[in-house]
């Protein structure tokens, strides 16, 4: 049994039989596995983490630290301090992408749930052609918002869009649409609706279809009307989807970007620049990547914020699925390792 | 008394009074929610109508106002532009490549590390586990501009590989693999040891077998944001040979507004390997969707 040829892994759960094994040699060989398991074990994550540390980490301190010079990505450039956000504060470039951004998230997240959770409700249901309704609300989330975009412009196209040709129709005179300040954002907020609601509808369908059948069941028995057991049962259920939806929604509309840069460019008159195109403008366009960089953190600022009021608005009614599956997650990695 | 007694009425009102609606649902040939739903879902589909309508339109009829609504036949000019005259057939080329090593390299790299997340103990490996999950909730925003910078120093701008080196592993991805891989039972696999085999074989022969449902989520969620990102080739790329479609689109876009029936042969061409990737596996998108929604 003490054959030191023998390299086979020794499952850990089987005790080691002192007499016949003795402390020592087994101790030594242990540590050489563990040894030879370290090894294993960094060439597994070794890729990935470099990957990961290398062009995730290390570019968020290295923004940060950008965000205090004057840089324009070619020549050296200098420590300037708090002045890239003193002087954010005061451009009204800036707070124009703050308004916008502001306004566009707080239309989208709302009307983006909303319609949602009412097409779930109403796509709930075993009827025919039901698959073919969802596919079909759910399709525009997987074009690209560049496809979108170039799409829509055709579409809202003053002089030849079918959007005008269908309001001449019915006797409504052109409308400029994207060319219009005054409609431009509207008009952005239609089409991310109409790409956006789609996976609000398919989370929500997860968790209605989830959703126990005897709860329902149970209600109804007890004299529940439908409507009751929608607002009693059904809605109450859907708290953690909707709380997750709300961060997600939020998260990607305070960083919308490409179907700004393929529509409008930001215009007409700044009416749809949103943060993240002012932070692709300074950086890219205008070679000021620490003022861009310092815009950037701005927006970081904002995304911490939201993620840290959702946090408290959940923590009172316990654990949700996500963080539970998390913090469940890494205590078990803790757990399981030896 | 009164509350509850009242609220007992008036369900049973409410009960009575939908009874004869009820009735009157079953007479019709169909469930009245078609009356709502089919609408609705066919609003969805009509711009994506209209992209593959317009795409065949010929000049005439789409430039003029009122554009027609219906092309009188099918021409294929549009088409015959955008692959003759342009470098569509090479952007198709790149967003391919980009996308079959990003994907491949998601899978490997996620897998390889996901599992020594999961199973092994080594030095560091919480301290990892936090930072990879901490980078997760990073935006793109806050560290494209030194990307770049690294991109730039690493000489690969300008070339396809600095799209694909920032897409060759995720957390999102290692993260997905550790949590699939920890829901596995540990049994399997030490018997595996006990006959002698190493980590990596038993990765590859018995846990990836089993692990097919987190495969296939990372694939999809791979495939899907590396095909469709516009932002990071904008910034990375300045020359035409080594556009991905969405850049190449949007820069044919803007080169040629007024070819509008071109234009939307470019962009059926760029939306449709995901449209079809999706209309054939539409099951595993949408799960891949959810559950990344619901448990990342």
């Amino acid at each position: 049994m003490r054959t030191t040829g023998q390299r086979t892994p020794r499952p850990l759960t089987l005790d080691p039989d002192p007499a016949r094994d003795p402390d020592r040699a087994a101790r030594v060989a242990r540590r050489r596995r563990a040894r030879g398991e370290t090894a294993t074990a960094w060439a597994f994550v070794g890729p990935a983490v470099l990957v990961i540390i290398g062009l995730g980490v290390v570019p968020l301190l290295w923004s940060l630290l950008l965000s205090f010079r004057a840089d324009d990505l070619v020549t050296p450039g200098r420590w300037v301090g708090l002045d890239n956000y003193h002087a954010l504060t005061k451009d009204p470039a800036f707070r124009t992408a703050v308004k916008n951004t502001l306004v566009y998230t707080g239309v989208y997240v709302p009307l983006s749930l909303a319609a949602g959770l009412a097409l779930a409700l109403a796509l709930n249901r075993r009827i025919h052609l039901v698959g073919l309704y969802r596919t079909l609300v759910f399709i525009p989330f997987v074009v690209s918002a560049t496809a979108q975009g170039v799409l829509f412009s055709f579409i809202f196209d003053p002089d030849f869009g079918v959007a005008n040709a269908l309001l001449h129709h019915i006797g409504i005179s052109p409308q400029g649409f994207l060319d219009d300040p005054g409609q431009a954002l509207s008009v952005l907020l239609l089409i991310s609706l109409w790409s956006g609601i789609g996976f609000c509808v398919i989370v929500y369908l997860a968790a209605l279809q989830d959703q126990p059948a005897e709860l329902v069941e149970s209600a109804r028995l007890d004299g529940a009307n439908r409507r009751q057991v929608l607002r009693h049962v059904t809605l109450p259920s859907l708290t953690p989807v909707t709380v997750f939806l709300v961060l997600w929604q939020f998260i990607t509309a305070l960083q919308v970007f490409d179907l700004v840069y393929v529509t409008t460019k930001g215009g007409p008159l700044g009416a749809t620049t949103v943060i993240v195109y002012f932070v692709w403008e300074q950086a890219f366009q205008n070679f000021t990547a620490g003022y861009g960089a310092a815009a950037a953190y701005v927006l970081a600022v904002g995304l911490i914020a939201a993620a840290v009021v959702l946090r408290l608005y959940r923590r009172p009614r316990g654990r949700t699925a996500s963080t539970a599956l998390l913090d469940n997650g890494v205590e078990h990695g803790g757990g399981v390792s030896r | 008394m009164s509350a509850s007694a009242m609220t007992t009425v008036g369900a049973a009102v409410a009960v009575d009074a939908r009874d004869p609606g009820t009735r009157r649902r079953r007479r019709l040939p169909f469930s009245p929610w078609h009356l709502l739903l089919a609408p609705l879902a066919a609003g969805f589909a009509l711009p994506l109508v209209w992209l593959i309508v317009s795409s065949v339109m010929s000049d005439a009829e789409i430039n003029r106002f009122p554009p027609a609504l219906w092309p009188h036949g099918i021409d294929l000019g549009g088409y015959r532009y955008v692959l003759g005259n342009a470098m569509f057939p090479r952007w198709f080329l790149n967003s391919c490549v980009v996308a079959a090593v990003a994907v491949a390299s998601n899978l490997v790299l996620g897998a390889l590390g996901g599992y020594a997340f999961a199973r092994m103990r080594f030095a560091g490996s919480r301290l990892l586990l936090g930072l990879m999950l901490a980078t997760m909730a990073v935006p793109f925003q806050l560290t494209m501009i030194p990307t770049f910078l690294v991109m730039k120093w690493l000489g690969l701008i300008d070339t396809l590989g600095a799209l694909i080196v920032p897409s060759l592993v995720t957390p999102f991805a290692v993260f997905l693999f550790r949590q699939f891989f920890l829901s596995l039972p540990r049994e399997l696999e030490e018997a595996a040891w006990i006959d002698g085999c190493s980590r990596l074989r038993v990765l590859v022969s018995i846990v990836a077998p089993l692990a097919r449902p987190a495969l296939a989520t990372v694939a999809v969620l791979t495939f899907l944001t590396t095909w469709n990102d516009l932002s990071w080739p904008l910034i990375a790329i300045n020359h035409d040979a080594q556009y991905t479609l969405q850049l190449g689109l949007t820069t044919f876009q803007g080169q040629h507004h007024t070819k509008w029936s071109a234009v939307m042969a470019g962009n059926v061409i760029t939306v449709l390997p995901v449209l079809l990737a999706f209309l054939f596996a539409q099951k595993t998108f949408i799960q891949s969707l959810t559950t990344s929604g619901l448990k990342g």
